[in-house]
Order: structure tokens, then sequence, then C-alpha cells
């Protein structure tokens, strides 16, 4: 008979020859006295893009937040559990939180390009973590970042105007040049679609795939052809509770559990 | 019928015309059988408003143009023989306006009724001496035209008091009366409380626009006046002020121009990184808990007088800077200094500063300061950064803002600063500023027509067109630069 920490260990072994960018173990998160998410637990595949899907309300905004922590913004807010990147406990106190968020970068539902031109806007990172070596550099990284959005063609003659005066989907591309500036490891999206058009949309679910060769993606998102279409693998969340997690090919033709089903058919959320 | 009563019976009215009103739309409403249109309260609001409104402000017309029409009346029998040499004739009227209020006391005293006055065979002899036994002196023997004169006048405002009491009640019942009596049940009551209000708010805007367009005038006239006995360039380059009783002044705006742009230079300097600071640690570091405690805390400062904190300069902080700083680096033995006042008042702008900064980055959304931490920004760096960037017009208005208030100190100067107008780099000498020079050349006896006392609106004039292109300037730039965050 296995002893509990040989259960442990072998699960452990399991998990590494999975190759997991991030791990979450028993994540738990109290808003107050507010319990919103209750011992989670699920991993982010390397190169892999996670879509995380459930009804208003059912945390998976707040597991997506655990992964850079900024859940630590939020006054009351408290987190339990275990988060890894690479192996590491993101809540060690060796890490260091401005570290470990240019490593998980973010883009948020509502583009947030800062007050300022498109060009600082993508500098805005590589200039506080001092990535660039001199204005050439820091051109480059600026070039490179646009074009790995997709919108490098788009702004290149207007680099000095204000990135507030793009179209909506443009700002989000924007924000995710921001993100990307600063070589992440992993990228997390909290309904990144939401404010745009299907037009706007498509690009950024283009953008995403392509991502995905270089990054870990981490998604939220309310629609179910959006994860379906750009995840490789799916999380369902419900109340707070992951109910399962599985490869997004089989969620959406043979999940194992009956909400799982409901919710994709549309019959609740 | 004294104005206070008149009011009263005017309100009384009012809520006597609400239950009428509503309770004859439900009477109506249930005879015929229709839904009323309104609720019953609308009704009776209609009916309230018309009798009080329209009433209290005839009331208010009456008591603004009675004193000037019965004037203007009682000015014209006064002939020009009574008027002494070298007098004015305003001087004859104050006589006038004596008598007539003594009038009443005589009256009252001696146990006479008005049949003595109005027939003319009061014992005029001794007026005078009657008129200082109730309290009312007189320089000179009366003429006879003076007294005539007093008569009607206080006749004229019995009459008045009286037709305006008849007027003005007549109005509140005959509009009552006819709104009542409109009532029926598809009057559409809401609607019209609704333009009544709204005409009401109309009103009391423009009774703050045009007393800004009066001062305004009022200003330029005596301005005007000002410069047809003073040259206007003298004014604005002569670089002496010292003022004579007896003409021949020296009248240039500069000294005072200098001083106050110097002790609100100071001030800012003090006020600005201060109030920054608190604004930034209140906005994005204090907990709710010390924030709620502390803001409040910090706005008392702007609510202490500012003659306290001009004590505190006097007493305080001028002697601690003169023996201090001052003496032993040898740059003056002045207690009272620019710098006293500068410090001062800097400390009185603090939370104009804090408190208008502190809304501004609080409005900065939060969306942004995400952003920027989900980059591994710090604190600092995001404040420093993104949110100062973004608020930057909003806090360059409040900048503005502080700085107009610091411009138009006076107390704080006055007691700080001196009152010795002086053109000087030195921070620890006395000067003085515009506000406080125009204190102390309006009080005092001094002629109003001179140049001396008019010099004062110019002064004023200046001034205020200085802080209106400030806060102009605190607009544009608030407008001009303002982030569209989305």
């Amino acid at each position: 008979m296995l002893t509990e920490a040989a259960t442990e260990k072998a699960l452990e072994r399991k998990m590494s020859e999975i190759n997991y960018k991030m791990v979450g173990k028993d994540v738990s998160v109290y808003y107050g006295d507010k319990r919103a998410l209750f011992d989670v637990n699920l991993g982010v595949r390397n190169n892999t893009v996670t879509a995380l899907i459930g009804p208003s309300g059912c945390g998976k905004s707040t597991f997506l937040r655990c992964l850079n922590r900024m859940n630590d913004t939020i006054a009351n807010a408290k987190v339990t559990g275990k988060i890894t990147l690479d192996g590491q406990d993101i809540h060690d106190p060796d890490i260091d939180v401005v570290e470990l968020r240019a490593r998980v970068g973010m883009v948020f539902q509502k583009p947030n390009p800062f007050p300022k031109s498109i060009y600082e806007n993508v500098a805005y990172g590589p200039r506080i973590h001092g990535l660039a070596r001199g204005k050439s550099d820091l051109d480059q990284i600026v070039e490179s970042s646009l074009q790995k959005a997709g919108l490098w063609a788009e702004v290149k003659d207007r680099l000095h105007e204000a990135g507030t005066g793009l179209s909506g989907g443009q700002q989000q591309r924007l924000c995710i040049a921001r993100a990307v500036a600063v070589s992440p490891e992993v990228i997390l999206m909290d309904e990144p679609c939401s404010a745009l058009d299907p037009i706007a949309t498509a690009k950024v679910e283009e953008l995403i795939h392509e991502l995905r060769t270089n990054y870990s993606i981490v998604i939220v998102t309310h629609s179910m052809q959006q994860a379906a279409r750009v995840s490789q693998r799916t999380a369902m969340f419900h109340l707070g509770h992951l109910v399962e997690e599985d490869d997004t090919d089989k969620m959406f033709t043979n999940p194992n559990d009956q909400r799982t089903q409901d919710y994709i058919m549309g019959r609740f959320g | 019928m004294s104005v206070g009563s008149i009011v009263l019976v005017v309100l009384v009215l009012a809520v006597v015309g609400y239950v009428l009103g509503r309770r004859r739309a439900l009477s109506t409403s249930a005879a015929t059988g229709t839904r009323l249109h309104s609720l019953p309260g609308y009704y009776g609001q209609t009916v309230a408003l018309f009798v009080a409104v329209p009433a209290l402000l005839v009331l208010a017309a009456w008591l603004f143009a009675q004193p000037i029409l019965i004037e203007n009346r009682v000015r014209g029998m006064i002939p020009d023989s009574v008027i002494p040499e070298g007098g004015a004739r305003s001087l004859v009227m104050a006589d006038v306006r004596n008598i007539a209020g003594g009038l009443d006391a005589v009256l009252r005293r001696d146990a006479l009724n008005e049949d003595a006055l109005v027939n003319g065979n009061l014992d005029f002899s001794n007026v005078r001496v009657r008129l200082a036994d109730v309290g009312v002196a007189l320089g000179s023997d009366v003429p006879r035209e003076v007294f005539d004169a007093a008569v009607t006048y206080r006749q004229s405002a019995k009459y008045g008091s009286i037709g305006m009491t008849v007027v003005v009640l007549a109005i509140a019942l005959a509009l009552g009366a006819w709104s009542l009596m409109r009532i029926k049940p598809k009057l559409r009551a809401r609607n019209v409380s609704e333009n009544f209000i709204q005409a009401l708010l109309i009103a009391s805007s423009t009774i703050a626009i045009l007393t800004t367009v009066g001062i305004i005038f009022s200003l330029v006239f005596e301005t005007a006046n000002f410069f047809r006995m003073y040259p206007a360039s003298e004014f604005f380059f002569s670089t002496v002020w010292n003022p004579q009783f007896r003409g021949g002044s020296d009248l240039g705006i500069i000294p005072l121009l200098w001083g106050t742009l110097y002790v609100s230079f100071v001030a800012l300097l003090v006020a600005v990184p201060i109030g920054l600071m608190i604004a930034i640690y209140l906005a994005d570091y204090a907990g709710s808990r010390l924030r709620s405690f502390a803001k409040p805390a910090i706005e008392i400062l702007a609510g202490i007088p500012t003659i306290v904190y001009g004590l505190f300069a006097l007493i305080t902080v001028g002697p601690f800077l003169r023996d201090w700083i001052a003496q032993p680096m040898g740059l003056g033995n002045s207690s009272s200094s620019v710098l006293t006042a500068g410090l001062v008042m800097g400390v009185m702008i603090i939370p104009f500063v804090s408190s208008l900064s502190d809304d501004i980055i609080n409005a900065v959304p939060q969306a942004m300061r995400d952003g920027s931490f989900a980059l591994g920004a710090t604190q600092s760096e995001t404040i420093k950064k993104v949110i100062l960037p973004a608020a930057l017009p909003g806090i360059v208005g409040a900048i503005l803002l502080a700085a107009s208030r610091a411009i138009g100190e006076t107390m704080i100067v006055v007691l700080g600063a001196g009152a010795a107008a002086r053109l000087d780099l030195n921070p620890f000498e006395a000067m003085t500023t515009i506000t406080v020079k125009i204190v102390s050349q309006l009080t005092g006896d001094t002629e109003f027509a001179s140049p001396e006392t008019l010099v004062a609106f110019a002064l004023g004039l200046t001034l205020f067109v200085f802080t209106l292109a400030l806060n102009v300037l605190a607009l544009y730039i608030v407008r001009k630069y303002r982030e569209q965050y989305e």
C-alpha cells in the first residue's frame, strides 16, 4: 500500500512528465469573508493555450489573477495554496513580485493602453526593466513586439501618436505588444476580446495562435467558440470550483461532467 | 405689516394652497371619474408655487425699488438754499432720514397722533431738542424745508409699506386662486411644477452671474475715474509706491506686484511638493481607513481663519526666522519678511493642492495601474510614469487654483510680510502685496474722490484680471491636455 507521501510523489512525477510551466495546487482565494475559489488544482502546460471557461462569477478570472499575483493589489484578498512557476513557488519570499510579473504578463478585458504614444506604450516595460541597451536597441524591441502583435504594419508611420487614439482592436493588440515587449514566459489574457468586434476578435485570435509557439498562454473567455478555436486545453470552472480540465477537443465533444456538458450546450451561464 | 410677517403670511398661504390644491385635484378626479394626470401632491405644489414665488419676488423687487423712488422724490423737495455752503445734498438727505426715524420715537414718547404731523400743527420750534431727547443728534438747526421733507419721507415710507403689503398679498391670493381654479384631472401638474422649478434654478444662477458682472462694472468705473486723475503708464510702470495725503503721490504697482508674486511663489514652493506628496500617499499608498481619517484632518488646515495663520506668522515664524536665520547670516533684522508670509501661506494652501490632486489621482482608472503592475512596474514607477502624467493637467489646475488663492491672500501678508512696498530679492526683507495696499488705501479718513483712494480699485481690477487669467489658463491646460483614458 502506498503511503500518502508516496502517492504525492507519484503524482508529482506524473506532473513533471507533462512539462508544466505553472502549477496551482490547492489554490483558494478569499475576498474578505467571501471565498471565491475552492482548492483548485490546475496546471499550465508549456507552449499551450489553456482556456478557462465557466459562467460569470465562477472564479476563472480570480484564478488567472493568482498566476501573476495581481490579487495582491486588491486590499482584502487572500490567496492560499501553492502556485509554482518552473517549479518555484511564486509566493516564496525569494521571488520578487515585480520579477514574477515580468515573466508572467497579462492582457486585460478592456484595452488599457497608457495615455502615451504607441511607442512609449510598448517601450514602457523594457524601460523599467532595463532590457534595452540604447535607443536603437529599444527601437528594435518596440518594432519586434509590434510585429509579434500584428500591429506593426498599421502603426509604423504613427508610432508617436497617442495609443489611446487607436481603434479598440488595435488598442488590445497594442496591449499584447506591450506585454510581449518584456519577453514574458507566460501570457495571461482576461477575456481579451469581450470589448472587440468580430473582425478585431479574429485578428486577436490569430495572434494568440501564433504567440503559442513562444509562450504559454492562459485565456479566460466567455465564448465557447473562441475556447474551441484557440485553445488546446480547457478548464471548466463553476461556483469557485474547478469542474474538470482536459484536452479542448475532448471537452467540447465528450466532457466527463454533466455541468460542463450543460454549460457548453448553453443550458446555463 | 413688517416684511417678516408678510413673508410668513405668504408661506402660510402657500401651505394652505398646497392642501387645497391637493384636495381639489382628488375631488374633481373622483367627481368626473377621470384619472389624474399627475400625483395629487403635484397639484398642491403648483398652487403653492404660484402663491409663494411671484409674491415673494414682487416683495423683493418692491423692497429694492421703494427707497430709491422715495429718495428721489424727497430729494426734489429740498431747495438748494438749505444746502449749506460746501456741503452736499447727500448730507442733507442723511438728516432727512435721521429726522424721519426720530419722529416715530417722538410721537410715541409724547403720545401724539399722526394728525399733528400731517396737518403741520406740531410745535416746530423745538424739534431739534425733542429729537435729541430720543437719541437723534442733529448737527445744526433744522430748516423748515428739511423737516417737511422728513415728514414726507416718513409718510411715503408708511404708504409704501402699506401698498407693499396689499400688493404682495393680493398677488399671492389672486395667483393662488387662479391656479386652484384651473385644477382639472387633465392638468399636467407635474410638468408645470417641473417648469417652475427649472425657472427658479435659472433665476438663481442668473443672480450669481449678475453679481459678478456688477462687481466687475463697479471696479471698471472706479478704475476709469482713477485713470482720469492719474496716468496709467505711471501706475503700471513706475517702480515707486509712495502715497501722500496731500497729493503728488507715486502710485506704481510694480513693487506691489513683485511682492505679491514673490510671496505667492514662496507659498507655492512650500505647498506644491508637500501637497503633491500628500496626495500621492493618500491616493495610492494609504489604506482606506487611514485615508478616511487623514483627508478631513488635512482639510481642516483650509478651515483655519487666515487671521489665525497671520498671528502664527507674526509671533512664531517671523521671530524664529529672524533670530535663527536672518540675523546670524546677516540678511536682515526684520521679523516680518517675504519668507515668513510665504511659509505660513504655503501651509495654508497645502490642502488645496493635496485634496484636489488626491481626487484627480484617484480618478485615474484602476486599469492604468493594473496595466502597469502587470508589466512588473513597482508602485512608485507606476505613479511616476503612468499616474502622474495622466493626472498632470488636473494637478496643474489644482496648483493654479492654489496660486490664485495665494495671490488674493491678505491677512497673512499684513501680519507676516509687513506693509512696506519694496522691490527686493532678499526674502528676509519686509515687502507687501496688492491686497494689503487695497485695504490700507481704502481705510482711514481720506477723501473718496482722490487718486490715493481710487487706486485701490485699479489695484483690485489688476488683481482680478490676474487671477482670472490664471483660472482661464488652468481651464485651458486641463482641457487641452486632458488624457483620454479609453
